[in-house]
């Protein structure tokens, strides 16, 4: 996500770092870089300049100067005004004690309300709620048709009147019928509007003391620039929002506004929506935030969506396998699976630590298509072949390829990598870490990673 | 001057006369729309000069200068346009090129921001029988939106005949958002059911269109965000199945770019740009306090001219880009 923003920092502070030893003019030249950095992450420029400053007292102070590696220490400290900034903790949703929580959710044109809606409908249903969706959003064509849609696809209920009563009155009449068909939770989708339309802002106000949200949020596009924090503060004013939804988070999109309507308005960011699909929408951690700024990786998440999807049994099972190499196709299929379910590949290599600044790694364009043809391809294996692929000879490779719809070569292709990665697996059972070029291989399934186009 | 409609399109051979006569028919009722839309502008614009002049250019000094890059980094040029620029000014003053009085610095700099936004600028080419125009973005920048009102300007006021291809295959009820467009527009639409391939949509549009003889077709595509090399690839797909309909075609392909986005816009420009050979970009949502200074960047640097601008739901809302009158806004706290 920030990943570019961090390279930055890492290297301006390297340059530090290797000196040793830093004067002020040393500072001045990291605080420039910084401060370009955060522009160029559309941080807003008042929230930069007071960030800057802030930040340059604190590593002209003793701490720094006085310290052995004062390299390090500006690191310490960008990490700690960065996560400061961002906020503490984050928070789920607070459920009301009685009758359904309501969410109001509200944000400029395109920001991607009604797509959130449904990820939070998701999410909250995984957790075990009953949601009900209330299509408020009258004004622009369709949009009741795709709430409907996609929250049927989250699998909520979802309440509309179509496009000709009164926004505000369709929000009670759901309302009202969340709470007679005893829902957990109603989740309120309004029109995208400006936050200098006086009518419409009006209009919100007006649906929220309809409907009394427990939580209002903001939905903030990670790709906007300097006018998130005017967008925040107006939001601020007419909706009092709770918190905000980051969405389009994964593109490369530096995220500032993130930073700047936290700072602006002290409303915490509570989910991060970053990719096409429904589940790809997470709790954010700006206690986490920082540290994946500064390159530091962010292995809690990984570990928690990791937790989600693997099987605990299944994992120490292939833990004695792989003790006593005994690492089948077969397993390697049910790995596959498993690491897929947590969602595009290329975003877990981003959480990984130190992965940011790998290049090679960075620039592996992970193809998912890759993967369905590697499947297809075992999936035509008989059990045997899946055990032994020793046993997989040239009238085997040409069945297994006419049968996955592939070609020999592809079949070559998985059968070397698969001999390449228990390899691999044995060194890493002895404890070495694996060189990045060959994870780079195996992630993106192809024998050199392909550079992305820029 | 304001640039007119007339201007922004290359219609090629085709005669004007209809819309000349269209013009003169739905003269009274047209009349409130630019009077409505004239006032606006000219009010803006006086406001705009005013404070300028007032919060930039009351004297000229080392502070001058911060006060500019301050002001052109919020309306998010980003720094290394903003640098150049206040650059360019700051030596036209020194060398004495420019006289160091607030208003001819301030007219030179208006001077200066509309020729890095002019760079590569071109019309729409609509020249072609039918002419086909692709229409790109990331999610969420108001491409059905924008097309809607391309398609109803097309249809009212150059009467010409226009089909709409939804080949957005991928957002929940995206076909019936453009449908209600091609309603009000009263243009053809070809669509498919949810999930088709949106290449096989185009290519069914782009053939309506030569069947039935349609002036111009407009080709909708899902949202994607430029990180995705799979949509991207598809995307790519979509402009050679419309290339094996027509050679050249498509014959203008226009960028969404919204307004509110902060430098992540250079690289959308880019990376579509280098799927898709992007003509130009519509810039969206002007009517937010987002000043769009973006687009500054991707003409200065990629030579991706603007070319429409909208400004709100409304059918005129959206209008011919103008340099200058941008220039200026630009400036606006």
């Amino acid at each position: 996500m920030f990943d570019q923003l961090s390279d930055r920092l890492q290297a301006t502070l390297s340059e530090v770092r290797s000196r040793g030893k830093l004067n002020e003019s040393d500072v001045d030249a990291a605080m420039r870089e910084i401060r370009l950095a955060l522009l160029e992450a559309d941080v807003n420029f008042k929230v930069v300049k007071s960030f800057t400053k802030s930040l340059k007292e604190r590593c002209l102070g003793s701490e720094v100067l006085e310290s052995l590696d004062p390299g390090q220490q500006v690191v310490k400290i960008v990490n700690e005004e960065l996560t400061e900034l961002m906020g503490g903790t984050g928070r789920d949703i607070a459920f009301a004690s009685a009758g359904p929580t309501v969410i109001l959710m509200a944000g400029l044109q395109g920001s991607g309300k009604t797509t959130a809606c449904a990820k939070l409908a998701r999410h909250l249903g995984e957790a075990g709620k009953d949601v009900a969706l209330a299509a408020c959003d009258v004004y622009r064509p369709a949009a009741v048709d795709q709430l409907v849609t996609v929250g049927e696809r989250a699998g909520a209920h979802v309440y509309e009147q179509g496009t000709e009563p009164d926004p505000v009155e369709i929000a009670g009449w759901a309302l009202d019928r969340a709470v007679e068909e005893g829902r957990d939770v109603l989740i309120v989708d309004t029109a995208g509007r400006l936050h200098i339309d006086q009518d419409l802002m009006a209009e919100l106000a007006r649906i929220r003391k309809k409907v009394k949200p427990h939580d209002v949020l903001l939905v903030v596009d990670a790709m906007t620039g300097q006018d998130a924090v005017e967008v925040a503060e107006s939001f601020a004013e007419a909706a009092e929002f709770d918190g905000v939804v980051m969405t389009k988070l994964d593109g490369d999109a530096r995220g500032g506004a993130a930073l700047s309507v936290k700072a602006v308005t002290g409303k915490p960011i509570l989910f991060a929506s970053t990719g096409e699909k429904l589940e790809d929408f997470d709790r954010f951690h700006p206690d986490r935030m920082a540290s994946r700024i500064l390159g530091m990786g962010d292995v809690l998440t990984l570990i928690e969506k990791a937790e989600q999807q693997v099987d605990e049994k299944q994992a120490l099972d292939l833990q004695e396998k792989l003790k006593r190499d005994q690492f089948t196709l077969e397993d390697f299929l049910q790995q596959m699976r498993q690491v897929r379910k947590m969602g595009p590949l290329s975003g877990l290599i981003g959480m990984m630590p130190g992965m940011g600044a790998m290049k090679q790694l960075k620039n592996a364009d992970v193809d998912e298509g890759e993967l369905d043809r590697v499947e297809a391809i075992i999936l035509s294996m008989t059990p045997g072949e899946r055990a032994d692929p020793g046993l997989i000879n040239g009238s085997r490779r040409k069945r297994i390829a006419t049968g996955s719809g592939t070609k020999v070569q592809h079949v070559n292709q998985l059968v070397k990598q698969f001999d390449q990665m228990r390899k691999l697996m044995r060194q890493m059972a002895s404890g070495k870490m694996p060189d990045p070029q060959q994870l780079a291989q195996m992630a993106g399934g192809a024998p050199r990673p392909k550079p992305r186009r820029r | 001057m304001a640039t007119e409609w007339q201007e922004i399109f290359d219609l090629g051979e085709r005669s004007l006369d209809s819309v000349e006569q269209r013009e003169a028919a739905g003269e009274s009722e047209r009349a409130g729309v630019f009077r409505r839309l004239r006032e606006s502008l000219s009010k803006s614009r006086r406001a705009l000069v005013e404070e300028i002049s007032a919060s930039l250019f009351d004297r000229i000094d080392e502070e001058t200068w911060e006060r500019l890059e301050e002001a052109l980094i919020l309306a998010d040029v980003g720094a290394p346009t903003t640098a150049e620029v206040v650059e360019r000014l700051e030596q036209d003053v020194e060398s004495g090129a420019v006289s160091a009085d607030g208003e001819a610095v301030r007219d030179r700099l208006i001077e200066i921001l509309a020729e890095v936004s002019a760079n590569g600028r071109a019309p729409i080419d609509l020249s072609g029988r039918p002419a086909v125009l692709l229409m790109v973005g990331v999610n969420g920048t108001g491409k059905t939106t924008t097309i809607g009102k391309i398609a109803w300007h097309l249809s009212k006021e150059f009467g010409l005949s226009v089909v709409l291809g939804a080949a957005d295959t991928y957002r929940a009820a995206a076909a019936e958002q453009l449908a209600e467009w091609a309603d009000r527009a009263g243009a053809d639409l070809v669509r498919s059911e949810a999930g088709a391939d949106p290449g096989s949509v185009a290519f069914d549009a782009v053939a309506a269109a030569r069947a039935r003889g349609a002036d111009v077709v407009i080709v909708d595509t899902a949202g994607r965000l430029h990180t995705q090399g799979n949509l991207m690839d598809e995307l790519a797909k979509v402009r050679r199945v419309i290339a094996k309909q027509i050679p050249d075609a498509p014959h203008e392909t226009l960028l969404t770019i919204d307004a509110t986005t902060g430098q992540n816009g250079l690289r959308q420009a880019k990376v579509f740009s280098e799927a898709v050979e992007v003509d130009g970009v519509v810039l969206t949502k002007l009517d937010g306090t987002a000043k769009g200074g973006i687009v500054l960047a991707i003409a200065g640097e990629l030579g991706i001219p603007v070319k429409l601008i909208g400004s709100g739901e409304a059918l005129e809302d959206l209008r011919p880009f103008d340099p200058s009158d941008f220039a200026r806004a630009l400036l606006t706290p």
